[in-house]
């Protein structure tokens, strides 16, 4: 990976140190090479910092549409007033434009705040799926909390334009994948572009750090024959693990560490409440054993990704405030998922549980407003009504809480970010698509006009470049 | 995790399964049990390309459609089912399936659908092991699937085998025609299995026609001394088992259909040589995600094709130009496309979407979609006439099968879902694994006794 050798002392110099825990780091990981940098032995909580900078948008106003505001609202006839990179206020016709807005007639035409994907591999597991993409699973032990996933993106994966320009999607977290217990940090992106990661990295994001439950751990490791091999393998890896994470972090509070450990600080920040779990579990047993794990290690659980039997305990992931982030109607591929049904989303929605609908999927993404849509449509079925807007809210601010965004984005508020979509239709329906997307309130995709279309490094001079997708 | 699915499954399809919607047994209305009802005031969809018609109405006799369409006698005594509010379909048609072969895709114990170790290849037959109680089945037949042809999956060889055409009726008979068509890997995944390239992958498809050929022109000779000499044998040479050769005869000689996966512009020219250099073949291409790009050459040697709607990634760098306006610029130029499904969690059920999202593509500026009537002809009459039953079922036109699926919405719509299907005029349960579960867990919450007694 030469790319590291380029940003490293990019890094260097907007990280901050630890307070009051100024430690020796280890010396080496290409170091010698910079010999003008000073090598400070710091500790750096933050070493590879977000460099994303909003484009330039010009003051907009969406004049006459219908709007989901994202938080579960909808306004016949709205209008939406981005300036500066932020919505600016958001009402009903009596909201007034003021000079010098570019005014977009919304006539018939629906309104989203950008969606959001809070489980993608785009980056990690790109397009073309070669080997030489394959940099999602450090499948090398069953717990490695030291990966970071944004090490592993590659900011030229074609998958990020389909899923702005099909999907509206204008933010993701990209997981390391399921073969581990414990697979490693995510990443928070913008959905934007850019030269390196660092310049697409969703700015102040907390890290999440990816766990996963059943078959998958027990398969890659006990196909090895090395432990875990079972489900009870997995809990007692993982259990282990707490217990030197917890020890390892109480010597770092105390200032007591005499060597840093990259993947007890990854843990120890999980027990300090800086860094979201996000826990692939499909079983409803598995995630009620899971959430007495969390309690015994003191750590919380913010979603369950993948959660196609959260139906069967919506009660308990309500009482515990964990999402479950779920597909619309995925079923019976494997053995753990022989239980999900098309109902999942709204019967937890009935209950009172946090519903997201997720993609795991390079095309799942382009679709989440459909699959919203789906699951929506069977919960119909059965008597539980969930309105568009409460819909909506399943593919932004619900992602955008259990991913420690929602002051940014997530809905259309005054002061947050101007990520939205204009869609031809209503989102809901299997006819709609994306008309206009806005990042920070800049124009990034226009059905109506290619040079707002964007093309990855990878298409140029490919055949395809370029077309619609 | 799915990675590795993926990959295997971007051969082929893997069909499963479908939500239950729909009520479950309350909502089979009564028809008598000759197979003759009528459904009235529905908007009738035919499935041959044309526009939908309101307030029309199907009139099926001894499980056959008499008539549909606006101005349908009903004769007095038929049954009469209101669909007032209602659309009906045609029952969907997937062309390439696993269904009847797996229970779940990743417990390798229930899956038939590959044998990496088998020693037979064209001659498997995948209609011995179709098992219509596969959970799958149920959950398809749901989601308003009736009919489908059911594929093995390439393991060993080029040659994946045989593939049957099915009905998903409960209790059915399952296999409708086995032997329908052979499936054979030209592409990327043809290239693994014929030793690394698709140079070899050339070599041994030629070859291996070319022993099909020479079996079926054996004739038993002077040199036959006994019964058992009267059997043609392979030469010493051959590459091809005796059962494999045999199995690729109907091929060669144009009376089974060939079905090829191949994916990217140039190997499709390569295939349409290949049909000119054995112009009894009767070939269909599986994939072709970049058929837009050759579709002019397509149409004029009247291949038909089975491509994924909405595949829009350069997923491999046999498909970098994939785009979703594939299958509507095929079609535009002419040639006979139905959807496929190329992607392990891409299951039949989502026909209807994928569908309906063609139809929404045909508003984008520079993409090029389907009308809503070639939409449905797209998972009705075209995959039916391609597994060459369109004269049997596939369309609501007089004389065909009386495949019925009544939804309460437009198909193609996200919101809709079928709530009454019939399979030659016999209607069918909706009951499956995930509506049973659906009506346990209504209520999450254990009362009196726990789920296990509900």
């Amino acid at each position: 990976m030469t790319r590291m050798g380029s940003f490293r002392t990019i890094g260097r110099t907007a990280a901050h140190v630890l307070a009051g825990l100024a430690l020796l780091a280890s010396p080496g990981a290409g170091m010698a090479e910079t010999k003008a940098v000073p090598t400070t032995p710091v500790w750096q909580e933050n070493p590879y910092p977000s460099t994303y900078k909003p484009y330039p948008g010009e003051p907009t106003a969406i004049v006459g549409a219908t709007v989901f505001d994202g938080t579960g609202g909808e306004i016949a006839g709205g209008t939406v007033l981005l300036k500066g990179g932020k919505v600016v206020a958001v009402g009903d016709a009596r909201l007034a434009v003021p000079d010098g807005y570019r005014r977009i007639d919304g006539t018939g035409k629906f309104v989203t705040p950008g969606v959001i994907d809070i489980h993608s591999h785009l980056g990690v597991y790109a397009s073309p799926g070669v080997q030489a993409h394959s940099d999602g699973n450090e499948a090398t032990s069953p717990t490695t909390p030291q990966v970071w996933a944004e090490h592993s993106v590659w900011p030229q994966d074609p998958g990020f334009s389909r899923a702005l320009t099909n999907g509206g999607v204008t933010s993701m977290q990209i997981l390391p994948g399921s073969a581990n217990l414990i697979g490693g940090r995510s990443v928070v992106l913008k959905n934007v572009y850019a030269r390196t990661v660092q310049a697409m990295k969703f700015p102040g994001a907390p890290y999440g750090m990816k766990m996963a439950c059943g078959e998958n751990p027990k398969r890659v490791y006990g196909g090895r024959n090395t432990m875990p091999s079972t489900r009870m393998g997995n809990f007692a890896v993982d259990r282990q693990a707490w217990i030197k994470a917890a020890e390892y972090r109480k010597k770092r509070a105390e200032g007591k560490l005499t060597e840093r450990d990259l993947a007890m600080d990854t843990m120890a920040d999980v027990l300090d409440g800086k860094i979201l779990v996000q826990n692939h579990c499909y079983r409803a047993d598995e995630m009620a054993q899971v959430i007495d794990m969390a309690k015994e290690f003191g750590y919380k659980v913010t979603a369950f990704h993948h959660a196609v039997e959260a139906y069967k305990i919506a009660d308990l992931l309500r009482e515990n405030g964990i999402c479950a982030a779920i597909w619309a109607d995925w079923w019976g591929f494997k053995m753990e998922a022989f239980d999900g049904i098309p109902e999942n989303a709204a019967l937890l929605a009935d209950a009172g549980a946090c519903v997201i609908i997720h993609s795991d999927d390079a095309n799942g993404i382009q679709r989440l407003n459909q699959e919203a849509a789906k699951a929506r449509a069977a919960g119909r079925r059965i008597g539980i009504d969930v309105s568009d807007g409460q819909v909506i809210r399943w593919i932004t601010l619900n992602p955008a809480k259990a991913l420690g965004i929602d002051k940014q984005t997530g809905s259309l508020a005054p002061g947050k970010m101007g990520d939205l979509v204009l869609w031809n239709g209503n989102p809901l329906s299997v006819y709609s698509r994306p008309e206009k997307v806005w990042v920070d309130g800049a124009l990034l995709f226009d059905l109506g006009d290619p040079k707002r279309r964007p093309v990855s490094d990878f298409e140029l001079g490919l055949p395809g470049e370029g077309d619609v997708k | 995790m799915k990675r590795a699915s993926l990959l295997l499954a971007a051969l082929l399809l893997a069909g499963t399964a479908l939500p239950a919607h729909a009520a479950d047994a309350a909502d089979t209305p009564a028809t008598s049990p000759s197979g003759d009802f009528a459904v009235t005031g529905a908007t009738i969809a035919i499935g041959d390309g044309s526009a939908p018609i309101s307030g029309g109405a199907v009139l099926v006799r001894g499980g056959k459609i008499v008539a549909a369409g606006s101005d349908v006698a009903i004769p007095a005594g038929i049954p009469v089912i209101d669909g007032t509010g209602k659309w009906v379909t045609p029952g969907l048609v997937t062309a390439m399936t696993d269904l009847g072969l797996v229970d779940v895709g990743a417990v390798d114990e229930s899956n038939d659908s590959y044998g990496g170790t088998a020693r037979f290849s064209a001659g498997l037959d995948v209609s011995l092991a179709i098992d219509n109680d596969a959970p799958p089945v149920a959950v398809s037949r749901a989601g308003g699937i009736t009919r489908a042809g059911v594929a093995p999956v390439a393991a060993n060889a080029i040659f994946a085998g045989q593939g049957a055409v099915i009905d998903l009726a409960q209790n059915g008979p399952g296999t409708v025609q086995p032997r329908a068509f052979q499936l054979v890997e030209l592409g990327e995944r043809g290239a693994d299995l014929a030793g690394g390239s698709r140079v070899a992958a050339q070599a041994l498809l030629r070859n291996a026609l070319r022993e099909a050929r020479e079996l079926s022109q054996h004739k038993p000779g002077k040199d036959s001394k006994n019964a058992a000499a009267a059997e043609p044998a392979q030469p010493g040479d051959a590459l091809l088992t005796r059962v494999d050769a045999a199995a690729l005869i109907p091929v060669v000689a144009g009376k089974q259909p060939l079905f090829v996966h191949v994916e990217r512009a140039a190997d499709i020219r390569s295939l349409l040589a290949l049909g000119r250099e054995f112009p009894a073949l009767r070939l269909v291409i599986v994939g072709a995600g970049e058929g837009w790009r050759v579709a002019n050459e397509i149409a004029a040697a009247k291949v038909p094709v089975l491509a994924s709607a909405l595949a829009d990634l350069p997923g491999t760098f046999e498909t970098l130009a994939a785009t979703q306006s594939n299958v509507g610029r095929m079609t535009a130029a002419g040639v006979k496309v139905a959807l496929g499904s190329f992607y392990d969690n891409d299951q039949p059920r989502y026909a209807p979407q994928f569908a309906g999202n063609l139809v929404g593509l045909s508003r984008v500026p520079g993409a090029t979609g389907l009308s809503w009537g070639q939409a449905l002809a797209a998972i009705t009459s075209i995959p039916a006439d391609i597994l060459g039953q369109g004269a049997v079922f596939g369309s609501l036109k007089p004389g065909l099968a009386a495949d019925l699926v009544l939804w309460d919405g437009d198909p193609l719509e996200l919101s809709s879902a079928p709530v009454t299907i019939f399979i030659d005029g016999r209607p069918q349960s909706l009951v499956n694994h995930q509506s049973r579960l659906r009506q346990r867990y209504r209520h999450p919450g254990e009362e009196g006794l726990p789920k296990a007694y509900e």
